[in-house]
């Protein structure tokens, strides 16, 4: 039976959201913060219980790998994740399992198309956070294994333009190699949309009165993207992603969204937005396409 | 003065986990014991490592823990194996470190938990430069909006900590040269320097370092990120920060104990002895500054966050910023510099938004692009006319884009020159580029002088959105 990509998200990955959310496995704890953007996710996982699926595949901007696109190649791992920008939010115990034969087969679907790649086989390396995070906000019960795809830095070495094109290779590559695989999965792309973060941080930091966008000038780029995906025109979206990419600083340029909205097909259909809220000034919204429905 | 060395390496793991796979790695290798052997011999108790390899947002961070330890394994290189470490942290120091960076007007904080990650650098350097941990050590984070003024001001503020102190103090910078890596997988036998313009680069440098110029590659910071630095943040900003923790000065002796290249980037390792030999006249281009002046009140109109606190010691040259006016139908924006006097940035009346006159100084930092006209004695200085009027109408554009509106939409502009002479030409080309296509009427109009050491100002008015 051919598999398929049953859903893909867009879930941003803010250490904030899970230091609100006060899960056991977080050690830092909060009062509250962030709730529009919590409560999109939640809203997204009431969704996401409704369909089958095996398999998470997510890209993270936070693992950043400057020779080619790696994957995660270790069944199980077990450790802390410290945020290194925001210690004081997040420090993780994390414990996950990886569906490494998926893996394996978009990484040699990508070699096969030309892309450099990499299994990551070695049992010390430690998570990222944005995987971490992104995952948790989405499957907080931690019983799916994952896929976990590093970001090529291809936008800082060449454009984004490049960085664009390699996403789309990779998008198919993952496309061919889940439908070879029988397995349903859900595609995370880890980002924000605008990017732009406050330098300094409030002695509370789930001081909600101390929350908004960087610039007015961020927040219409985030309405102009929210827009067209919720039109349904990803491929102008993508289009445009060299200009927005620049004008909102966005972590787009990591390639997650390119990657995911490519894999998707490039879906004409509203996208499903959860919510949009801010974190430390940056625009973050969770959404999500359903190639199959809900 | 209690820093008694200067030292720079490259943070890639390769010399630590796999010299034997190259001979340059060998090399880069036995530098890195050259250099320790000078640290032991000189007496140094404790290193303060600048690590551009562990980036922070908000403000810097100093590691505070007195023992980290972990099994570190690279998120590149993952493949060359894990790295074990324990470390000796001088948490003492990096409290006085971060009060030091407070006082002048950093954002700073310690940090001290455990399985903090600390950078495949900063490993690196501590496994090769002190691998039995006999001196304590001290790293801090290289933020990753910083650009000059916060990064020198940074530097200042470790002095000031080290000064504090009675131990003998190295720096050590954690950074490649040029910083380009391949992006395919080499055998290790054919690394090179990925390109020859890289190499001639990194020849230069070395001679400057070499010749313990310091100070003059510090100066050289943007236009060596220009030229051979993959453009992953904002600036080239490790030599800035060395040169102010060890004086601003160019006179030290320089030895260059290895360079190779690591993975197609430019690896070395070089030490810098303080000395009384004068190595050539320094060249200043840009001004100096001792207090941080950026804008940190980003979090909006409550008063507890950190302020802008300029002092009796901020540059003379700095006007005393305004706090921005806010009744109806004014704009103002943290994307543009901060206001000289009691108005805003723009007001819209109409159909039309009128912007205060417009300047080259950067918003956060007020730097001047192209350089300041004169300094703080009213000496004249040579300045860059064309990187001015850019900076003037990227001002202008970040201010009409948070009005809703943009370059596009400009009527009219008012230019005001100091020098029409010397400089219309070059403004007349940069505003052509820029403003050809708008056809936008304007006004040029020599003046004696502008409120701060700036040679090009405009006056603008635009369309405003349609509500």
């Amino acid at each position: 039976m051919s598999g398929s990509i049953v859903a893909g998200v867009l879930a941003p990955h803010p250490p904030h959201l899970v230091y609100a959310e006060n899960p056991p496995q977080n050690e830092p704890t909060a009062e509250c913060g962030w709730e529009t953007l919590r409560w999109g996710y939640e809203r997204l996982r009431k969704d996401l219980e409704g369909i089958d699926y095996d398999t998470l595949v997510v890209l993270s901007p936070h693992w950043q790998t400057y020779v080619g696109t790696h994957f995660l190649g270790v069944p199980h791992f077990k450790s802390l994740s410290v945020d290194p920008v925001f210690p004081n939010l997040f420090r993780f115990h994390y414990e996950l399992d990886v569906d490494v034969a998926l893996a394996q087969a978009i990484c040699s679907q990508a070699g096969g198309a030309g892309l450099v790649t990499k299994m990551m086989e070695n049992p010390d390396f430690r998570v990222d956070y944005g995987t971490i995070v992104s995952c948790h906000m989405t499957r907080p019960q931690w019983d799916k294994p994952i896929v976990g795809i590093s970001s090529c830095r291809a936008t800082s070495y060449y454009s984004v333009e490049v960085m664009q094109k390699q996403a789309a290779v990779l998008a198919e590559a993952t496309r061919k190699a889940v439908e070879e695989s029988g397995r349903r999965v859900v595609l995370i792309a880890s980002n924000s949309l605008s990017h732009s973060h406050f330098t300094t941080e409030s002695a509370v930091p789930e001081d909600m009165s101390k929350e908004h966008i960087m610039s007015h000038g961020q927040h219409m780029w985030d309405m102009r993207a929210i827009d067209l995906l919720r039109k349904g025109k990803t491929q102008q979206f993508v289009d445009e992603m060299p200009e927005f990419t620049s004008q909102a600083i966005s972590e787009t340029d990591a390639g997650a969204f390119t990657w995911m909205l490519h894999a998707l097909g490039m879906p004409e259909y509203e996208a499903e937005l959860y919510g949009y809220g801010t974190v430390i000034g940056t625009g973050n919204a969770v959404m999500a396409w359903y190639p199959e429905g809900k | 003065m209690s820093i008694v060395k200067g030292i720079i390496v490259p943070g890639i793991p390769h010399p630590l986990l796999c010299p034997e796979k190259n001979e340059g790695w060998t090399r880069l290798r036995e530098g890195f014991e050259a250099a320790r052997k000078e640290l032991e011999e000189c007496g140094a108790e404790r290193i303060v490592i600048y690590s551009t390899m562990w980036p922070s947002v908000i403000g810097h961070q100093i590691q505070a823990d007195p023992e980290p330890e972990w099994v570190h394994v690279d998120e590149l290189f993952h493949d060359l194996g894990s790295i074990p470490y324990k470390f000796k942290i001088d948490a003492e120091f990096g409290h006085s470190f971060q009060a030091a960076a407070e006082a002048r007007g950093l954002m700073a904080r310690t940090v001290a938990y455990h399985g903090f990650p600390i950078d495949t650098g900063s490993v690196v350097a501590l496994k090769l430069l002190n691998p039995d941990n006999r001196m304590s050590a001290s790293i801090v984070s290289s933020n990753v909006y910083a650009d000059r003024a916060e990064t020198v001001v940074l530097g200042k503020a470790a002095r000031d900590a080290i000064e504090a102190s009675d131990l003998k103090t190295a720096i050590v910078v954690v950074m490649t040269l040029s910083n380009r890596l391949f992006t395919d997988y080499i055998d290790p036998a054919s690394d090179h320097i990925h390109s020859p313009k890289d190499e001639e680069w990194n020849d230069k440098l070395l001679e400057f370092l070499g010749g313990g110029r310091l100070e003059d590659v510090a100066q050289l910071s943007r236009t060596i990120q220009d030229q051979i630095r993959v453009h992953k943040v904002v600036n080239f900003k490790p030599m800035w920060w060395m040169s102010a923790v060890m004086g601003q000065h160019n006179r030290y002796d320089g030895a260059v104990h290895a360079y190779a290249p690591l993975f197609g980037t430019g690896g070395a390792v070089v030490s810098l002895t303080p000395s009384n030999e004068v190595a050539g006249d320094k060249e200043y281009d840009e001004e100096d500054v001792e207090v941080f002046q950026g804008n940190r009140t980003v979090l909006g109109a409550s008063t507890d966050g950190v302020q802008q606190k300029p002092t009796s010691e901020s540059n003379s040259q700095a006007p005393t910023l305004r706090t921005t006016t806010t009744p109806a139908a004014v704009i103002n924006t943290d994307t543009a510099p901060a206001p000289v006097g009691a108005y805003p940035h723009a007001r819209q009346e109409g159909g039309l938004l009128y912007l205060s006159g417009v300047g080259p100084r950067q918003p956060g930092t007020n730097a001047i692009p192209g350089g300041p006209i004169k300094d703080e004695n009213g000496d004249a200085l040579n300045y860059d006319i064309e990187a001015q009027t850019e900076a003037v109408i990227e001002n202008i554009s970040k201010i009409l884009i948070a009005s809703g509106s943009s370059l596009d939409e400009v009527i009219d502009v008012t230019a005001f020159l100091v020098d029409m002479d010397r400089d219309f030409a070059g403004y007349n080309k940069v505003y052509a580029k820029h403003f050809t296509p708008i056809g936008a009427t304007r006004t040029t109009i020599a003046i004696r002088a502008l409120p701060t050491p700036i040679a090009v100002e405009f006056k603008v008015v635009a369309r405003a959105p349609k509500s």
